[in-house]
């Protein structure tokens, strides 16, 4: 097959993720989306290193590490999350606004 | 069209219908649940890639793990089971636009520079449990390690975000 066949799936998964990520206002939707991005680049990698025959299987490798950095990432997301529900009582993304940079005018540093 | 290549186009179809159905549905639960066909579906396709072991951690840690947390998050967070209209309300059309032209330029780049390129499967390195532990414990030991560092920072950080607040000197 074609090389460019998983290449244009792994793409139009990984813009589907990021419609996901930018578009969900409840914070797990959010994270859903980051999972498929990373999933698109999984693919990425998986494609290449069948394509490149890699004697060393860095593409499968990475992806299998990719796996792994995406379990620590869900799980301290999570443990985020629910620290944020325990505070807000919610997890909307979009009326978590502590952190925005807005324009105090009492501003006086300490 | 060979048959691999039927089984290819067939789940990568599952894959970006489910896909969409992830970011777009109106049920928190369902999201989740179409979420597991995604997550399968990329295993499938995996597997047609010549990446055994990858498919298969792909079940145990997505379809397994991953998506078990998502939905104790999910329970935890008293998410209603219900319909909800207001999960994507405001910025529909800015994320559509910024992910068409994700995509778009995305895919462009990829089909014009590997266009001619062909994916020998018959002749690439099936990736078994074997073939894969020898390069990770032989070639790839320092990024593995380093890997178990990093799991080990994320668990001490998780189990300090969850510890409950007002105890002796948190």
């Amino acid at each position: 097959m074609p090389l460019w066949w998983p290449l244009l799936v792994a793409s139009l998964l990984f813009a589907i993720g990021v419609y996901g990520a930018l578009s969900r206002r409840n914070a797990v939707l959010v994270l859903m989306g980051v999972e498929l991005m990373l999933n698109a680049v999984n693919l990425n990698f998986v494609a290449f290193d069948a394509q490149l025959r890699d004697v060393l299987h860095g593409g499968q490798t990475f992806a299998l590490f990719v796996i792994v950095i995406a379990a620590a990432e869900i799980g301290l997301a999570l443990a985020i999350v629910l620290l944020v529900f325990r505070t807000h009582g919610h997890i909307e993304v979009d009326d978590l606004r502590e952190l925005a940079d807005r324009d105090e005018p009492s501003r006086t540093d300490a | 069209m060979t048959w691999v290549q039927v089984i290819f186009v067939l789940l990568s179809l599952v894959t970006l219908g489910s896909a969409l159905l992830v970011v777009t549905t109106s049920h928190l639960v369902h999201s989740a649940l179409w979420l597991v066909v995604t997550l399968g579906a990329v295993a499938g396709i995996f597997l047609v890639l010549a990446a055994e072991f990858v498919a298969w951690v792909q079940v145990l840690i997505y379809v397994g793990a991953v998506v078990v947390l998502l939905l104790f998050a999910l329970m935890l967070t008293k998410a209603p089971t219900g319909r909800q209209e207001e999960l994507t309300a405001r910025r529909v059309v800015p994320a559509a636009v910024v992910a068409t032209l994700v995509g778009l330029l995305l895919a462009v780049t990829v089909v014009a520079g590997f266009r001619d390129v062909r994916l020998d499967l018959d002749r690439a390195v099936v990736g078994s449990a074997e073939t894969t532990g020898t390069s990770v414990f032989t070639l790839w030991v320092l990024p593995f390690e380093v890997l178990s560092v990093l799991l080990l920072a994320a668990l001490v950080g998780a189990i300090v975000l969850s510890r409950l607040r007002g105890g002796d000197d948190a």
